[in-house]
Formats: C-alpha cells, structure tokens, sequence
C-alpha cells in the first residue's frame, strides 16, 4: 500500500509482458497489411482498408489498456460477478437487439465498427471464476462447489452456443479446465475428458463392436493388476461401462453435429474422400500456403497464396497462412515461440500471487490464450478441425483485439499490487 | 497447496508439448514435404508466352518479300467460362451455338483440359479483334493472345519462300522449344531458316489470384525471359526478275532457275504452276491448303525447280562434250557422220537432217544426236581403260561431279538427287556384261535413265560459265545483315568438278555460242548481249516433250547462268528459249524490247490446250 501511494500506475507493472504483447500486436498488424495487401491503397493507416482499421484498434486497445491500469485494481474483485452479469446480458440480449451481419447474430453494430459482445464475456467469466474460487471456504474438490464453477462456464457457453449459435466463440470456455485443474480439479476429470476425446475419434475411425470388445478385455486385464476387493471391481466396471457408454454416444453426437461440423472432423481425421474444392478447401488451401513458404518464406507481401485470396478468412482466422508463407518455418517457430513465452510467462505470473483471486485470474488468462493459439494454428496445418476463433493479437478485428488487452491488462494490474494486497 | 503448485509443471509440460507438435508439423510442412511448393506453384503462377515477332525476308535489292502482321488468337480457359450470354458470344465471332459448344468441347477433351488454356479461336484480323475486344471483358474466361500472320505483299516465290504451321504433337516431342500449336516453318525458307527467322520464345511468369485475374509478375519479373525477335533474312532472289520468271511461266507447266555463276546465288527459282502465298496464312489457310493439294492436275504445291526430275535431254550433249575432250576421245576437230540419225544402230537415236559430217562446235549448234552417240560410245569403250565398265564408271565420276545425280545440297528445303544410272543398276537390268556402249547410247543424248533437276540443270551451266567450278546454290545472301553469318559458311566454299582445264570449257562455251549465231537458237537474240545456250527437247513417255533451254550471258563474263523447261512443249528453242533470253534480257538490261514476244510468252496457256502426241522431233 505504502508503495503505491509512492509512485505512479505503472509501478510494478510487468513489463516484459508488455513488451511482449507489443511485439505480438505490431507483428500482427504488419501480417494483416500483407495479407490483404491492395496496390491501390498501399499506406499501412488507410483508414478504407483493414490494416488502417486493425491501426484504430490497436490505438484503442492501448487506450483502454492505459484505463484498465489506471483503474483502482478493488474494482475488478469487487464488481467481478457484476461484470460477468452485465456481459451475459448482452451475450443474452444481442442476438434480439444487434443487427444480423451476414448471418451471424452476435454482433452490434456501431456505424461502420462492430462489437462481438461474446469476445468480452471470456474476461467476464474469468473473473467470475476467479471470485468464486478464491472465496477461502470454497474448495473445488467439493462436488457442488464444482457444479457451480460449472455452471458459472457453463450459462455463457450456452448463451453463446445456442442463442447465437457461434460454436467457435463457445467452444473457447471449455479452456477453463486448466484453470480448474490448477486449483484442485481431480486429475480424472482431466482424463475423462482426454478419454472421451480419444473414443470419439476412435469410434469414428473404427466399428463400435471392435471397441466393445477392446474396451472389455482392457477391463478383464486390469483386474488382474489390481487388488481386487470389491471398491476396485466396481470402479473398473464403471470405467468399463462410461467408456462403452462413450462409444455408443458418439454416433449420437456426431449425428446430431451440423452438416459443416461433421465435414470439418471428418476433413481432420481424413474419413472417406474429402473433396479438395469442397469442404477440404480451406484446410488445403492453408497448408499449400503454409507449404510453400520453406524454410524462410517468399518474403514479406511476397505471399501468393495468401494475398491473392486462395486461403479463405487470411486476415482473421487463417492469419497464421501469411505468417507461414511469408516468413516460412523461421517466422512461424517464432511466432509460436512468442505465444508460449507470453502464456508461460503468464502463468508464472500467476504463481507469485499472493491473492488467489489473482493467480485464478492469471490462469484463466493463460488457458484462454493458450486454447486460441492451439486451435488457431492446428486448424491451418491440419491438426485441429476447423473452428473459427482468432489468433491472439495476430488476427484482425476490433471485439477480439479488445477482448484480448482487457484480459491481459486485468491481470497486468492485478499483477502490479502482487507485493501489497493479500485478498 | 504446494502439491497444486507442482500442477504448473504439468500444465506448462502440455503446452510445451503442444507447440513443439506444431513446430514439428511445420518443420515436416514447410521444410520436408515440397508437394506444397509445387501446388502453390501451380495455382498462383501462369506461365505466359511471349510469341517473337518472326524474321522479315527481303529480296538482294532489300525489297520486303515476307512480313508480319498482327493477328489474335482467343484464348479460352474452360473451367473460367461462367455465366456468359452464348447467343451474344457467337453472334459476336460469327459462330453458331453448335460450333460453339463444339469448340468448347475440343477445349476441355484431352490433350487439352478445362484447366488449361487453349485456342479457341484462331488468328482474328485486327479488325475484328477491336469489336471484340470492347466486349471481351463480359465473357469470363476468354482472353486474347497476339500472334503474327505472314504476309507476301508481292504475292511471288511461294515455293521457295515456303510457309509456316503448327508445330505437332511428333514435333513437340522432337524438340521440346516447341508447344503444340507453335508456328513453325514448313517448307522453303521458312523451313531452312527456321531458327534464325523464329527468334526465341519469351516466358512471364505472372501471379494470378483466386479468380485467376493477373495480380503482376512473379518477383518483378526477376525469372522472366524476354522474347528475342527472329532474324530478318536478305534473299539472293531478284523479285523483279522473279515476278517477272513467274509472269513468263503463267499456264505453263514447269520452271526457271537462274543462277549468278560467280556466287552461286539464286536469282530467280520459278515453279509453275504456282499460287499466291498469301493463301497459305491464317484462318483460311487449312481450307486452301487442302484446296491446292487436291489439284492434281496443276499440283501447284510441287516445286518442280527441285523435286521434279527430267530427262536431261540435248543439255547433257554439253556435259557430253566435255567429258569427251577431258577422255582424250574428242576434239574440237572430231567429226562424225549423220544420216538423220545414228546410223550404227539403225539411224536410232533419230536426228534432224542438217550438215554432215559435223565438227564438235556445230554438233553443238545444230544438236546432233548421231554425234554424240558417236561421242558416248568413244568414251565408254577408251582404250585407255581396261574394261569398259572402267570407262563407264570413269564418265559416270566425271557427271557426279558435275552435281547431276546428287543433291546440290542447296538451302532449298526438299531436293531430290536426279538419277545417272550406275553399272550396278544396268548389271540389274541386263545381267553382268551383257551390256555394251550400244545398250545404253541414249544415256549419251541425255536420255534414258537420266534424271536431273532443273536446278541441277542450272547449275551444270554455271559450271560450264565457271569453267570448272561452282559454289552450292542457296537463296539466302545474310542474316540480319550479316553475309558472314557461320550458317552460310558453306556456300563459301568453292567446289571444282572433276574438269579442270579452262579450253575445254573455251571449246563447249564456243559451241554453245555457235547455238546462238547459226545453231537451234539463232531466232532468240537479245540485243547488245551475245549469250550461250543449248537447247533441249527432252524425251517424256507421258506425253509431248518437254521443251529445255540453258543458257548464259554474257558470253564473257558471266552475269546470269539459266535454265528453263517447259512440260510438254516440245521443242526447246519455241518455249523454254524464248523465256530464258527473256529472262535475261530483262535480268541484264533491266527492260525488254521483245515486246511481241513478251506477249506472247506470257499469253501463251500450255496447260488447258488438249493433250495429244505429236510426232517426236528432236533438237
């Protein structure tokens, strides 16, 4: 506290994360100018074009990264449950009150800008999560304590999910197990989870009765390693069962996933014959312009396959194309290296916490940044089905960029009181 | 606590992990795998043709004989075309929808493809490419390529200028500068010349985006080639003596050669019938082409000049002579006797009633052909030779050289070798031995087996004016300007016949001369020039003789060496004489007072008169 009073906002402030964020945004920005290079209007700031605009968000970003700093850090704890309220409304609201932009029902619309307000609710949630898990007498291990994290995850999930049908933005909450896992999450629900993506990719690959008969006889084998009273008999069966259960339940799954989902995981996997114009377009196109690249790219706006719009969405999802093409296995390793520095960098941020609430937060903020990153870049070189969310501060667009600065610089300023505060 | 503390481990241990996958993927992508490269390569980059503008050929006096002119191939790239208003489209080409989809198919069945761009339509005029080019832009798929067209602009020498075509599947695998559908020279200079007339091909490498719109080229063009024009070519040929060769020659069968002795340039190469060359170039080309090959009747394609073989008939009596004198069995003081024919075998060969006995100069001039049976039989059983197959073989060397027999191995594109049948060949036809000087004695008059071109012809007349040597016939004097170009290095090169001694020509030159005063060609005068000729009525088993003329003025220093024949117009000195005086009168003069005959000449149709048989007459 004494600290505090002594020197200005940004005392304390990590600024090697700072720095590093920086670096990541001008790499984006420069990426984004090649991406969607136009001859006839080749100054980085015309405001016509998507790289003038991505400038307005940068700007704005670090506007509202200098207000967030600025900001008693009480406000955040405080108004923590507030602020997820206010962003699930509008999660809630938007899909009434926004106007539909080509298709997609999560947007408002400002004149010419647009917010997704479903970006904003992963700060929102974070917070939540944090508040509700550094409360000193919740312990997640606690069943119901963990049902409520659940469904603290789970409302904006749905909202986002089935109101605006935007799976890509949903999807982005399941991130928060590791967060949940840090503060005690039982390791089983980590391999259940593992498990059941296993079998789903397993039961979609191979006939159900083969992995009856494998999942049975991994069961009889078990037994015979294991102490077999009555307790261990039971939970083999029960793995058994649920496994088989699984199994069965893919089919539904999947068949209950929309046609362009099933294209996607069926692209991925490589089952039956995937039609390169088709529904294996973009993957292919990303990995042709990933491909080309070599080892050290074609050179900046030297890209072809990017610039000249073979790869769909270039300048938001498939950003990592350019990067690829452009700069070649060097400048994509960097870029993913950079990624890594800043979430490892975050979490072990988050360890030197006094404040539970804080290190909470700054995991969230990690798993957040590290599902985007997994996702966004196995999506271009065929390692992860396609789902539509941005490459942290690489890809364009104004509600991402936001969402992505509040998030960080939330936690930068949690991270400044580190010393004095003991919430 | 500290036991979840110890989780970070973990969670930082998946995340490493998951990036050093992806960083593996990569390395496995980006570095290993050079399939994307070449699909990348494939998709954004055309590979454009830049077509060279093909040589020009001028005449010795630099007139332009051969040019270009732009004309359009459209383009089309099948798997582009979408949406477009068809019955506009064809209006627009002045196509029907048939044809239309027709096309269409040819462009999508292999060898080509819908990926692969191809002709739709070829060579438009730059007329109609103005109308169409305003439109173009509604008709994705479609663009337009500039190539060149030929042009003649004297409409002359369609035989020896030749014409150009497509190069073919065979040819593309021959020799792979070429694609299908690249022109290439044909026949005549343009197939000889062909790689100084047709330059280099350029190649631009240019980015197309999704839509395969042009998005400018690859690294500035830093892997670009540029097209290299071709080389202009300077032809030895005279236009005005050619136009003049070919005006002579209309409705007549047969053909001219004249040659400049000391340079061995051809001046003037006609063969008739022949056609425009202009016709031969552009969209109606195939349907002209197909029209001239099938006329049997004229067979304007053939160029008789080189490929069509003759009896040598009486000009061979000049070969004759000289053998006979480099034998040592013939004088300009040998005579022999007459009695309208070669009295020896009967009075066969036939002869005319004149004189006799005659000495060599008037054996020459009145062309007789008892004598030079005589003169045949003497070189053919020499004393000086063992055997006569000695003999023979020693007069058949001596021809050779004298290029009757062998190719001139001239830049003509197609020459046949004529024929001096061997002692191989009459071994064959009568059995060893059983063969005398008897058996063959037309061979003498230049008959028989005999075959010689009508360029051979000429040039055994250069010879002749040469006294003893030639260089290679060829038509082309410099490549874009340069005479010393290596490709003419050959027609450098002085070639001697076996006949070396200058008064043994100075006796058959006399001869020749007296061919001209008293002799079968003394009606043909040209004024203020006294030439040499010889004429010839030469034996055809088809039908009516063809009428043969060589000749060369001026008697000193010779300035032109001709050669004439005319299919089935009998006698030498009524058709192929007049033309070749007026040839050179015309060449020598630079204008002809025989105006009449001019006239005549060129009015005269040989070929639509009926065919009949006159009764034989040599001379």
């Amino acid at each position: 506290m004494e600290r505090n009073k002594r020197n200005s906002i940004f005392s304390d402030v990590d600024w090697v994360v700072v720095l590093l964020y920086l670096l990541l945004i001008t790499m984006g920005w420069l990426n984004i100018y090649s991406a969607v290079y136009n001859e006839d209007h080749h100054v980085i700031t015309d405001m016509t074009q998507k790289y003038g605009k991505q400038l307005l968000w940068i700007g704005t970003s670090l506007i509202i990264a200098l207000i967030i700093l600025i900001i008693d850090e009480k406000f955040y704890t405080v108004f923590a449950y507030i602020i997820y309220a206010v962003f699930l409304l509008a999660c809630i609201a938007v899909p009434y009150l926004g106007r539909e932009v080509k298709g997609s029902r999560s947007w408002f619309r400002f004149g010419d800008f647009g917010l997704q307000p479903a970006e904003f609710m992963k700060f929102a949630t974070n917070l939540a999560i944090a508040k509700f898990l550094s409360n000193q007498f919740i312990k997640i291990t606690d069943y119901r304590n963990t049902i409520i994290t659940l469904i603290i995850i789970g409302i904006p999930f749905l909202a986002i999910k089935v109101l605006e049908d935007e799976t890509g933005l949903a999807i982005v909450f399941s991130a928060f197990i590791f967060t949940l896992y840090r503060e005690g999450l039982s390791v089983n629900y980590l391999l259940l989870g593992f498990l059941a993506i296993v079998l789903f990719i397993l039961a979609l690959m191979v006939n159900s009765i083969y992995l009856f008969i494998i999942i049975g006889s991994l069961c009889v084998v078990a037994t015979l390693f294991i102490k077999r009273n009555a307790q261990n008999l039971f939970v083999v069966a029960l793995i058994g069962l649920v496994a088989c259960g699984m199994v069965k339940g893919t089919s539904t799954v999947y068949g209950h996933l929309e046609a362009h989902q099933k294209v996607r995981i069926d692209v991925l996997l490589g089952r039956g014959t995937v039609n390169l114009k088709k529904e294996g377009y973009n993957v292919n196109q990303a990995k042709i312009a990933i491909g080309s690249g070599g080892w050290t790219g074609k050179g900046y706006l030297n890209g072809t396959q990017t610039k000249y719009e073979f790869v769909p969405a270039q300048d938001t999802d498939f950003i990592f194309c350019t990067v690829g093409e452009e700069w070649g296995f060097v400048g994509s390793t960097i870029v993913i290296i950079l990624e890594l520095i800043l979430i490892i960098k975050v979490i072990f941020m988050a360890e030197r916490q006094r404040s539970p609430f804080s290190r909470i937060y700054g995991y969230g903020v990690a798993s957040v940044l590290f599902f985007h990153l997994t996702i966004n870049v196995g999506m271009t070189i065929g390692l992860a089905p396609v789902i539509g969310i941005p490459l942290p501060f690489f890809s364009y667009g104004g509600s991402s960029l936001w969402s992505f600065t509040i998030l960080l610089f939330i936690f930068i300023k949690l991270d400044s009181h580190r010393l004095a505060i003991l919430r | 606590m500290s036991q979840l503390e110890e989780r970070k481990y973990i969670i930082i241990g998946v995340f490493i992990l998951v990036g050093l996958a992806f960083i593996t993927r990569l390395f496995f992508i980006q570095v290993i795998d050079d399939s994307y490269k070449l699909d990348a390569r494939n998709q954004s980059f055309r590979y454009n043709t830049e077509f060279p503008v093909r040589g020009y050929i001028y005449d010795r006096k630099h007139k332009l004989l051969v040019y270009n002119e732009a004309a359009y191939d459209l383009m089309v790239l099948p798997k582009e075309v979408k949406d477009i208003d068809t019955a506009d489209f064809c209006n627009l080409l002045g196509i029907t929808k048939d044809e239309f989809l027709k096309k269409m198919r040819k462009a999508i069945l292999a060898p080509n493809s819908p990926r692969k761009e191809s002709v739709f339509e070829k060579q438009i005029s730059p007329q109609d490419y103005a109308k169409l080019q305003e439109r173009l832009y509604r008709f994705r798929g479609f663009k337009v390529q500039s190539r060149t067209l030929r042009k003649y602009p004297m409409k002359i020498a369609a035989h020896l200028l030749g014409y150009i075509g497509e190069a073919d599947k065979e040819r593309t695998e021959i020799d792979p500068y070429y694609n299908e559908g690249d022109y290439i020279g044909i026949s005549g200079m343009e197939k000889t010349y062909e790689k100084a007339l047709r330059g280099k091909k350029g190649l631009h490498i240019m980015m197309v985006d999704v839509n395969n719109r042009e998005k400018g080229s690859y690294k500035n063009g830093l892997y670009d080639t540029m097209a290299r024009s071709g080389k202009s070519l300077m032809s030895t040929l005279d236009a005005d003596l050619q136009l003049y060769g070919e005006m002579l020659m209309q409705n007549k069968t047969g053909s001219i050669v004249a040659i400049e002795p000391q340079t061995g340039e051809i001046l003037a190469l006609v063969s008739s019938p022949s056609y425009d060359p202009n016709l031969l170039v552009g969209r109606a080309r195939n349907k002209n082409f197909s029209k001239l090959y099938l006329d049997t009747v004229r067979v304007p394609l053939f160029n008789r000049a080189t490929m069509a073989s003759y009896p040598p008939g009486s000009t061979f009596k000049l070969v004759e002579s000289l053998i006979g004198q480099q034998e040592g069995v013939l004088t300009t003081e040998t005579r022999y006797p007459c009695s309208a024919g070669y009295a020896p075998l009967g009075g066969h060969p036939k002869c005319e009633v004149h004189p006799s006995p005659l000495a060599l100069y008037d054996a020459i001039g009145y062309s007789c052909n008892s004598y030079f049976s005589y003169v045949f039989k003497s070189i053919i059983e020499n004393r000086k030779y063992d055997n006569m197959y000695k003999a023979f073989e020693a007069w058949r060397n001596i021809a050779l050289s004298f290029n009757i027999g062998r190719k001139t191995n001239s830049d003509l594109a197609n020459e046949l070798r004529g024929n001096i049948p061997s002692i191989k060949y009459y071994d064959r036809v009568f059995g060893k031995g059983a063969w005398k000087a008897s058996t063959v004695i037309s061979l003498g008059i230049g008959q028989a087996e005999m075959g010689i071109t009508p360029l051979q012809n000429a040039n055994v007349v250069t010879i002749i004016a040469n006294k003893g040597w030639y260089y290679t016939p060829h038509i082309v004097k410099a490549i874009d300007g340069n005479a010393n170009d290596t490709t003419l290095d050959r027609f450098k090169i002085r070639h001697n016949t076996a006949i070396t001694d200058s008064t043994i020509y100075n006796n058959v030159i006399e001869g020749m001369s007296h061919v001209t005063e008293s002799g079968t060609a003394h009606l043909l005068k040209i004024e203020g020039v006294e030439y040499c000729a010889k004429t010839g009525t030469a034996e055809n088993p088809h039908g009516r003789d063809h009428s043969v003329f060589v000749a060369f003025a001026p008697k000193d220093n010779p300035k032109i060496a001709i050669a004439v024949l005319v299919e089935n117009a009998g006698w030498g000195a009524s058709w192929a004489g007049p033309i070749a005086t007026l040839m050179m009168e015309k060449y020598l003069n630079g204008k002809v007072v025989r105006k009449d005959l001019e006239k005549q000449m060129m009015d005269a149709d040989l070929i639509d008169q009926p065919k009949y048989v006159k009764p034989k007459k040599k001379k």
